[in-house]
């Protein structure tokens, strides 16, 4: 090594429970660089962060292997009091900040400077006075450094949310001896502007020595503002790369390129499919999913295709398909087969005939502690009254038909269970999926919407599922709206992939577009917006 | 423009009360309803606000660590019940006896208080309903512990105390022992005694800051301790002028010129401030005196160091208001009939100042820190399992003390189920002041004390003259009780919905 590097991470392995989530990263930083870590979700890039945070999760869960270094010197990080006193510290995704303190009281929470009392001096150091007025001081000296030029004695309630972000830095550039400062997807919630004067900040950071770990997947930003950089994939190091030597489509080659390997045989298709035959379209459409919020798309989905759509965790492909469910609030224009669909109206879209799928399988896909026979018709059941004898304002279930319903969509679907009456909490994930899926089906939709069809199902499984996703469409010609995160799953089934970045459509691609296309479009890059 | 802001800020300061002017509205309705005297009620609650204060202020700690309202206070009742019946066993009385309760009273509330806060640790989230299954629990466990196992497994030989050998008796009668042994320190006693240990404590911090070399402050202690020398020189004065001359009278013998000289002031004196109980004008007159004193001296500060000056300056004027009000006459025949205990009112305000000097330290910012966010608290470093049980603890002891001096005024109480509601009424006056599971202040404390007791004492007349019936007074006071609480809390929840609403508003805007 020619270079000293403030922080080398070597071999790094991790599992969870059995699970490889790292197989053997390097991460070399030099102080006073600004490193980025890329990766799509699932990469391994929370995790190494996790495990150089001396998080408990990583403790909790059996360590990891390999070696952490810093200025050099082997440490061992168990906890994350341990990594700031070494000089890491961390600028979270989720802001870490107390609205109800000030901003002073944020910066210093923690460490706040005290002054001995009688008191303390009986009772311990914990009941000493606080000294707000250096306190202030320190807070102003920090904010002023990064250019954040707001009162010290401000509430944080209230502030804007680029502002909350900069309070973070502050409090994490405050602490003495600062040398590794990780940002955790610090853009993500900024504005354009303010995105900007973040970087600003990073550089003057950078350039007081402090060393940056920059973990985004905007490429732009990357190009914009990083020395180098670590690209990881599957939890393997892809490569280091120096900034100025390569170009945005290199690195979106990088995170996204994998060899396609099938997961769905071709089948038979005969289906013609017209491009002026909308069975749905969203005009100016929003969705209000914390964390996966929609601003603002126009799509439409051709009758009898399998729609793909991809993006990152958090950037809003989940909410598009909760927001026309009515499970968050939402806004714009929803036509379906030719009659509005009001999103604000929970159960509207599933009486109009979509159906849905959910990505929380346990959470509101399945009642766990019931059979699976109730599971199936639970939903047909609340919204078409179907499975039900009628006597005049009494209704009553109907056993027979719903247990002739149950096994006929046991065996079709070939769920793997002792009968209809075992419980559904039992099965393994992936019969779990098919009771979803058959319960999606006995409302007879006209359209069906699967979200994170695979999302905890082992490999054999996923690909029965899939398999049965695309035998629907080609048997029934039902149309379907795939949403997942596994961009691999979406171009073996799907007729065309619409990409999500930020709540935005940023490209609609077929299957076989290029893995730099991808990658530009799901890192929102403006270089992949067209289609 | 301008009309519209102040409207809609006039609004937005009604709504934050809200709370606070529904239950101001009902005692003033309850009231004119009941067609009471105006002199009873006050007397009443006078008495039930210098009872019952300390022990709400018990519970503003647990909220500001995020614990909610802590039902679990009865544990800290229990310690001060249990350290009561050995000190009267015992036979220590007066003064004396009640501070050796409160010293036995003490490590017994520390240790309930680490098992409940251990407890607290255990089902964070759900403190409240964790809290009160507790309360009963160890409501069932003291049972056990007075009517068996004192005297049944523990020896405790007094036939007066435990008539069968083993159980005590159902009422507990402190007349002669405890009763009124805080309520009986004259005002001019407290004064001299608090001069005292304000002086002995100025010179020890003088002392200890010099020795670590620290900023002294010295100009500002000096003047402190000159004040409260004066004030305890003339309170001693006074009680020693009256005690020669009245032992000189009842010998027969001469007294020193000087203190016959002084003679005519110090009866007057004596009179006004030197009887047990205070009367309450007063007691309003002196508050406003010093409270007006204070303000200006602030004012004074600000206007040299050219702060704003509108807090003191407010405060100044507030004061003076009282002053004048409390001297319109039809005031001042309730006032003038209302006698209060001046060292038992004396207790609240050292009650706040615990409150408001825990939170002046690093303990108290920890404190603060969890309560607002576990997650961040952890991050900084902030041992948020430990925090919350010295947190537990300190509402824990504060209840043990509260419910001590709240005996001691009431004299006589129920052995076996005096504790069992302490957690509620506290909790429902806190609630009726304004403050909420997330925020309360001592402010809220005492003004929650002073309308929820007032509802308490008028409430029922009301009711009895709507129905005509008195059996329905009982009834009243717990409908009252647990109705106070669910109102307010509901009507809080409501606050938050609003604020939501209003965010969501924002976000389409943008």
């Amino acid at each position: 090594m020619d270079k000293p590097y403030v922080l080398s991470m070597k071999g790094i392995e991790k599992e969870y429970y059995g699970n490889k989530v790292l197989k053997g990263v390097d991460l070399y930083i030099a102080p006073g660089e600004i490193h980025a870590l890329m990766g799509e979700n699932g990469a391994g890039k929370s995790t190494l962060m996790n495990i150089l945070f001396g998080m408990p999760v990583i403790h909790n869960t059996g360590g990891f292997k390999g070696v952490i270094e810093v200025n050099g010197e082997q440490v061992n990080i168990d906890s994350p009091q341990k990594a700031m006193e070494l000089g890491i510290g961390m600028v979270h995704q989720e802001f870490m900040l107390i609205p109800g303190f000030t901003v002073t009281e944020n910066i210093k929470v923690g460490r706040e400077i005290t002054t001995p009392t009688i008191a303390s001096s009986i009772f311990g150091k914990k009941l000493e006075a606080l000294d707000k007025r250096s306190m202030a001081a320190d807070a102003r000296t920090a904010l002023d450094t990064i250019g954040l030029d707001i009162s010290e004695d401000t509430m944080v309630r209230g502030l804007p949310v680029g502002y909350m972000q900069f309070i973070e830095i502050a409090r994490e550039i405050d602490k003495s001896g600062m040398q590794i400062l990780i940002f955790d997807e610090p853009t993500a919630v900024l504005t354009e502007s303010e995105a900007d004067r973040l970087l600003d900040a990073m550089r003057t950071i950078a350039a007081k020595g402090i060393a940056i770990i920059f973990i985004t997947h905007r490429i732009d930003e990357v190009m914009n503002v990083t020395d180098s950089m670590t690209v990881l994939r599957d939890g393997t190091l892809v490569e280091r790369l120096i900034t100025k030597d390569t170009t945005a489509a290199r690195i979106a080659e990088l995170m996204i390129g994998r060899k396609v390997e099938k997961l769905v045989e071709d089948t038979v298709d005969n289906r013609t499919l017209d491009d002026n035959d909308i069975i749905l379209s969203l005009r100016d459409y929003y969705v209000d999913m914390p964390g996966e919020k929609v601003h603002g798309i126009d799509l439409d989905v051709r009758r009898g295709e399998i729609l793909g759509i991809g993006g990152l965790a958090g950037q809003g492909k989940v909410g598009i398909p909760n927001g026309i469910l009515g499970l968050y609030e939402a806004a714009g224009e929803i036509v379906f087969d030719g009659e509005k669909i009001n999103p604000n109206k929970l159960g509207d879209a599933l009486n109009k005939g979509i159906a849905f799928v959910s990505e929380d399988r346990r959470g509101v896909g399945l009642l766990l502690e019931e059979t699976i026979e109730q599971n199936i018709v639970f939903s047909a059941m609340q919204v078409k009254e179907d499975f039900l004898h009628k006597f005049g304002p009494l209704k009553i279930f109907d056993a027979k038909a719903a247990k002739a319903f149950a096994d006929d969509m046991i065996q079709k679907l070939d769920i793997r269970c002792t009968g209809s009456s075992q419980y559904v909490g039992r099965l393994s994930g992936g019969n779990q999926q098919k009771v979803c899926l058959a319960r999606a089906l006995a409302l007879a939709p006209k359209l069906l919407i699967v979200s994170e069809p695979t999302r905890g199902i082992d490999i054999g499984a996923k690909k029965l599922v899939l398999e049965l996703l695309v035998k629907l469409n080609r048997e029934t010609g039902l149309t379907i709206i795939v949403v997942s995160s596994e961009l691999n799953e979406l171009r073996s089934l799907s007729d065309r992939i619409a990409i999500v970045s930020d709540g935005k459509l940023t490209a609609m691609l077929a299957p076989d577009a290029s893995d730099a296309k991808y990658g530009l479009a799901m890192s929102g890059s403006k270089a992949g917006g067209e289609e | 423009m301008k009309n519209k802001k102040l409207l809609s800020n006039v609004g937005s300061i009604l709504f934050e009360n809200k709370v606070l002017i529904l239950f101001a509205v009902l005692c003033i309705f309850c009231i004119s309803y009941s067609e009471v005297n105006v002199s009873y009620v006050s007397g009443e609650l006078f008495t039930r606000l210098g009872r019952n204060a300390c022990l709400v202020l018990s519970l503003i700690i647990p909220v500001l660590a995020g614990l909610g309202l802590n039902f679990g206070i009865v544990v800290g009742a229990i310690a001060s019940q249990i350290a009561i019946f050995w000190v009267v066993h015992w036979g220590f009385t007066g003064i004396t006896g009640f501070m050796l309760t409160a010293l036995i009273a003490t490590p017994l509330a520390i240790i309930f208080g680490i098992l409940v806060g251990i407890l607290y640790n255990k089902t964070k989230g759900s403190e409240m309903i964790t809290g009160l299954v507790l309360g009963y629990f160890a409501d069932g466990l003291y049972k056990l512990f007075v009517l068996y196992i004192i005297g049944g497994v523990i020896p405790f030989d007094d036939p007066n105390l435990l008539p069968r050998g083993f159980g005590l008796k159902n009422a507990f009668d402190l007349t002669g022992s405890l009763k009124y042994s805080l309520d009986d320190i004259s005002l001019l006693e407290v004064v001299t005694v608090a001069a005292v240990i304000f002086v002995i404590a100025q010179i020890a911090i003088i002392i200890y800051k010099s020795v670590k070399k620290q900023a002294l402050g010295l100009t500002k202690r000096i003047v402190g301790i000159v004040i409260a020398a004066v004030l305890g020189g003339v309170s001693f004065a006074v009680t020693s002028v009256v005690t020669t001359l009245e032992t000189a009278i009842a010998n027969g013998t001469g007294v020193p010129a000087i203190v016959n000289k002084l003679a005519p002031v110090c009866y007057k004196l004596d009179n006004l401030y030197g009887q047990t109980r205070l009367l309450l004008s007063d007691a309003i007159f002196l508050f406003g005196v010093v409270a007006a004193i204070v303000f200006a001296v602030k004012l004074v500060q600000a206007l040299i160091s050219k702060k704003s000056f509108t807090r003191p300056l407010a405060g100044m004027i507030a004061m003076v208001l009282i002053i004048v009000l409390a001297m319109i006459p039809a005031v001042n025949a309730v006032t003038a009939s209302v006698r209060i205990p001046a060292c038992t009112y004396a207790m609240i305000f050292v009650f706040c100042a615990i409150n408001n000097w825990l939170l002046s330290t690093k303990l108290g910012q920890d404190m603060r820190t969890v309560g607002q966010n576990r997650a961040v608290a952890t991050s900084a470093g902030i041992n948020v399992n430990r925090t919350r049980i010295i947190a537990v603890c300190v509402s824990t002891v504060l209840a043990a003390w509260g419910q001590l001096i709240f005996l001691q005024n009431l004299g006589t109480f129920n052995t076996i189920q005096q504790q069992t509601n302490v957690g509620l009424y506290s909790i429902a006056a806190l609630l009726v002041g304004g403050a909420s599971v997330q925020k309360a202040n001592n402010k809220q404390a005492v003004i929650g004390v002073i309308l929820f007791h007032t509802l308490f004492v008028v409430a029922p007349l009301a009711a009895t003259k709507l129905v005509g019936d008195s059996a329905i007074s009982e009834y009243i006071r717990m409908f009252l009780s647990y109705g106070v609480i669910a109102a307010a809390l509901a009507m809080h929840a409501w606050k938050k919905v609003k604020k939501k609403f209003g965010n969501d508003k924002k976000a389409e805007v943008k």
